[in-house]
């Protein structure tokens, strides 16, 4: 028998506030343990949450983004479970009336393929604290760093038929939510991580088969492998007659396969009910446009616009529009310059992204301005410099060693275009290589680029390499 | 000097006439001979309270002070206090010190109060008769037999004592007004987000509310005044501006409709306790108010209403306490469900872990619609009582309990028997509304209380009909006291 996979991804994004959902206490990530635990965080006796009005100034960014709808009076909810590193035995999470509502996106797959994944909502939560079991001898610890700190988390659809589609839309989220700027998309630091609903089902088949869902993958990696393991797993059990068991497994990276943390009996009732703490979360047509104010171009647009308006290919596109970061710098490269937008690309795409890749080094760390790229581009253009010698000049920019034209002049690099110049360096060079001259006269004219190549070291590299080739031809023909 | 109301003496520290360290000294005197037999404190402070003094006469020296400063109170131990141990009444916070100051205690020491110490009360403000504290039972100063009422029942023993001026309480289904009843002091429960919840133990969130307890309207009212406005880390905190409430205390009641619900003189109700309300009624009527019948079909409604949300909030609030990172931490636990189960096992006392049961059964999967969502309803249809009856009448007038103060350790071995005390009262806290008990005559010697409910945000109406009833009687006054 043939299956069919049916995947629904639970994605928790961290938003990027400097203070946590319902109280002041930063959430930088690293700080000595509970450092960054108010007495809200700490669940103290007598203490309130007030929701930050960025959390939700973000969740509607999220519904801006995705064209879900926004809950104009959602509800926080508490989800009851005792917990050491759950200070108040409640998480505040939302329930029946999520911030964000149902929407959809549309991926495109790595075979080109496009592909619409519903979103069935998302709403707001604060995260936990961690327990720490490896610090004390005999003992747990408990850090609260990390309690309180704002997640996001975005429920779609069983809409997805592989792990490919799996990733496909995960990635797609993480780009997106980097992009309109709510989460750090750091999945090492935990800022972004899913839990995979996962079943089969016949081929053909309407009804939704028995789910696991995988919790905490926080690599697009382990979401691949933990999905097509359990795949694997859920079909050999029904292939050999048995049946899946709806319950919680965690994938363990070293092992490569998913096991079991607790069944569907196991499972707690979360006693949830709205939180009386904190009325219904308000939200009125003025704040949605306040915040539809600040949206960026969405990534699709800007694709779009890249290679409508700047005839640079949908793959590169694609590439630059990662993250918004990204993309205004790609923009802000051939601001105010002359030459084709198309070369900015060119540069970034090989230059800048292989020597970010080579150092390890994110874009907010390059040494280099879009600006200095853009003069350097500019240089290369009009022929001051040759495409090599612009190397250099980045080699220049990045090492910190000054503004383009200085580091041209500093280290010599300004392209020869004298044509006396060239004719000399030329007649040396035939001078001194009487065979080969003999040889390229005689037919071997594979030998033209010996005597470009030597020509191009006499000069150090700067001579025009047109003009050279050139006047190479007509010296060497005689 | 403590037989003055906080008003003649608020006018004496005014005056320099009365030093802020004499009254506290007197207090501090009064407390130490009479606290043990009532038990009303759990916490004294003397050196704080001292110092606070010194700094409220030099505040007034310096004509800076107000109607407060100097004055000395007591803070029900439901409000955190920074540095000072915040117990809640219960074992679980035996050793309870906040790094904070409630929002209450805050706006009070801002006006300057001297704090003489912490109020005995219900464990976590569960119960009607003090009998439940971990720090023992409270005597009701009327009669050392009967219990004060609950939870504010050292508050409200205090206040009657004489061994504060004033006292603050909570209410979450009658825990000011009915020990206000039964001392014969006068307390109000003001709207619901008029007091910061900020720093007060959480009990059932929806439901609580901070007021004042003293021995008069006019005394309450200067209390209120501080205690009142918006508080930023509340996010229930109403935005509601605060009124003089001083400033009306004056005004004619002349043309005043008072509604008297038929519902409240039914069965079950002591024949003096009626007695005493009619009588009150009937002087108010001579005063110029308007009385009228009114009927209030779902008030019978109230008291399982309430039995399911209190709890069901109460569940999920008390889960913090679980040994962790403070209060009572069972000794060497086996593990973690171990140190769960012993540190809730020991530091909760029986109400208490009845009522978590209560309430996280009400919200258990299968059983919340039943139960929760079904009590929420109700709660909905006694404010629809409520907002058509106040269409026709200005204030809602009652007696605050069905019987005075009943002996310590009647009811303790009847839940149901000692949940019945709250019947008239819960329905202000279903509703959010500001409901207010003042002292008006005694049934087989023990005080009666009559109760007073208004819309939202009307507590200045409340309390200038409560003074105005107070200038025309006395039992306000009438002390159990007089000759110790």
């Amino acid at each position: 028998m043939s299956w069919e996979t049916v995947i629904g991804l639970e994605i928790h994004a961290q938003l990027a506030t400097r203070s946590k959902i319902f109280s002041g206490a930063s959430t930088a990530f690293g700080a000595e343990p509970n450092t960054q635990a108010s007495p809200v965080d700490l669940g103290l006796p007598g203490v309130l949450p007030v929701v930050n009005k960025d959390v939700v100034r973000m969740a509607v960014r999220f519904a801006l983004a995705t064209g879900a709808d926004i809950t104009k009076r959602s509800v926080f909810a508490r989800k009851n479970y005792f917990y050491p590193d759950l200070p108040k035995g409640y998480q505040i999470s939302q329930m029946a009336f999520p911030i964000v509502g149902e929407g959809s996106i549309t991926v495109t797959l790595p075979n080109g393929e496009e592909k619409v994944i519903g979103l069935t909502r998302a709403h707001l939560e604060e995260d936990a604290g961690k327990s720490v079991h490896d610090l004390f001898e005999g003992c747990t610890g408990i850090d609260l760093n990390r309690a309180g700190t704002p997640l996001l988390e975005i429920v779609s659809e069983p809409d997805m038929r592989s792990a490919v589609e799996a990733v496909a839309y995960a990635r797609y989220i993480h780009s997106l939510v980097r992009y309109i700027e709510i989460c750090d998309g750091n999945m090492q630091e935990g800022s972004f991580r899913c839990d995979a609903n996962i079943s089969i089902r016949p081929m053909g088949s309407e009804t939704l088969g028995t789910r696991a869902e995988i919790k905490n993958l926080n690599s697009f990696r382990f979401l691949e492998r933990a999905i097509d393991f359990e795949v694997e797993r859920q079909i050999d059990i029904l292939e050999d007659g048995g049946t899946v068991m709806q319950e919680t497994r965690l994938y363990d990276a070293d092992k490569d396969e998913t096991r079991s943390m607790r069944s569907k009996e196991e499972a707690n009732d979360y006693r949830y009910f709205p939180d009386p703490d904190l009325p219904p979360l308000v939200i009125d047509d003025a704040f949605i446009a306040s915040v539809a104010a600040t949206m960026p171009e969405l990534p699709t647009k800007r694709r779009a616009r890249f290679v409508e308006t700047f005839e640079i290919s949908a793959i590169d596109a694609q590439s630059l529009c990662s993250d918004k970061q990204t993309a205004d710098y790609f923009e802000a490269v051939f601001e105010g310059q002359t030459f084709a937008p198309r070369l900015a690309a060119n540069w970034m795409l090989g230059e800048l992204f292989g020597r970010m890749n080579k150092e390890d080094v994110q874009l907010s760390d390059v040494p280099v301005s879009a600006a200095q790229l853009g003069k350097l581009i500019s240089r290369v253009d009009d022929g001051t410099l040759s495409g090599k010698l612009g190397k250099q000049v980045f080699d220049g920019l990045w090492s910190a060693e000054g503004e383009v034209d200085d580091i041209i002049e500093a280290r010599g690099l300004k392209q020869i275009t004298d044509t006396g110049a060239i004719e000399t360096m030329i007649d040396e060079v035939i001078a001194a290589n009487p065979s080969q001259l003999a040889e390229y006269r005689a037919g071997k004219e594979k030998l033209l680029s010996f005597f470009v190549g030597a020509v191009m070291k006499a000069s150090k590299g700067k001579a025009n390499p047109a003009q050279l080739n050139q006047i190479l031809r007509e010296k060497l023909k005689g | 000097m403590h037989d003055k109301t906080l008003a003649q003496q608020a006018a004496l520290l005014a005056s320099g006439e009365l030093k802020s360290v004499e009254l506290v000294d007197h207090y501090l005197t009064r407390i130490e001979r009479l606290n043990s037999n009532l038990n009303a404190y759990i916490l004294v402070d003397e050196d704080r309270a001292r110092e606070a003094a010194v700094a409220a006469d030099a505040r007034l020296q310096k004509g800076e002070g107000g109607p407060l400063t100097g004055i000395p109170i007591a803070h029900k131990d439901i409000f955190c206090t920074k540095d000072v141990r915040t117990t809640c009444g219960s074992r679980m916070l035996e050793n309870f010190i906040a790094p904070y100051n409630a929002t209450v205690v805050d706006k009070l020491n801002d006006a300057g109060v001297v704090t003489l110490g912490k109020a005995n009360m219900d464990e976590f403000a569960m119960g009607s008769s003090n009998e439940n504290s971990f720090f023992g039972s409270v005597a009701n100063p009327w009669q050392h037999d009967r219990v004060p009422g609950g939870s504010s029942g050292g508050s409200a023993a205090i206040v009657a004592a004489q061994l504060a001026s004033a006292a603050t309480g909570t209410d979450t289904g009658g825990s000011i007004r009915q020990p206000a009843a039964f001392c014969g002091v006068t307390g109000i429960k003001p709207t619901y987000g008029r007091v910061s919840r900020y720093g007060m133990i959480a009990f059932a969130s929806s439901l609580d509310q901070g007021g004042p307890l003293a021995r008069t309207a006019e005394d309450c009212a200067l209390l209120l005044q501080a205690m009142c406005g918006h508080d930023p880390r509340d996010s229930t905190s109403s935005l509601t501006d605060v009124p003089d409430f001083s400033a009306t205390l004056n005004d004619d009641i002349k043309g005043l409709r008072i509604g008297v619900p038929e519902e409240y003189f039914a069965q079950g109700l002591e024949a003096g306790v009626a007695d005493a309300v009619k009588t009150a009624l009937a002087e108010l009527e001579r005063a110029g108010a308007i009385l009228k019948s009114i009927s209030l079909p779902n008030q019978g409604l109230c008291i399982p209403a309430y039995y399911v949300i209190a709890p069901a909030e109460a569940s999920s609030n008390l889960s913090r306490f679980d040994g962790v990172r403070f209060g009572h931490r069972a000794e060497n636990p086996q593990d973690l469900e171990d140190l769960y189960k012993r540190s809730r096992g020991e530091g909760f006392g029986p109400e208490v872990k009845r009522r978590i049961l209560i309430g996280a059964y009400a919200l258990s999967a299968g059983y919340y619609d039943a139960y929760y969502r079904k009590a929420q309803q109700v709660r909905q249809l006694v404010t629809n009582d409520f907002t058509e009856a106040f269409k026709e009448v200005d204030v809602i007038a009652g007696p605050t309990t069905p019987t005075t103060a009943f002996s310590r350790g009647e009811k303790s071995s009847d839940p149901t028997a000692m949940y019945l005390n709250d019947l008239f009262t819960v329905s202000a806290n279903l509703s959010g509304l500001p409901g207010l008990s003042a002292p008006c005559g005694f049934s087989n010697g023990l005080p009666v209380g009559l109760q007073l409910i208004a819309p939202v945000n009307e507590e200045a109406r409340l309390l200038n009909l409560a003074h105005q009833y107070q200038s025309v009687s006395d039992w306000h006054l009438q002390s159990p006291v007089a000759n110790d």
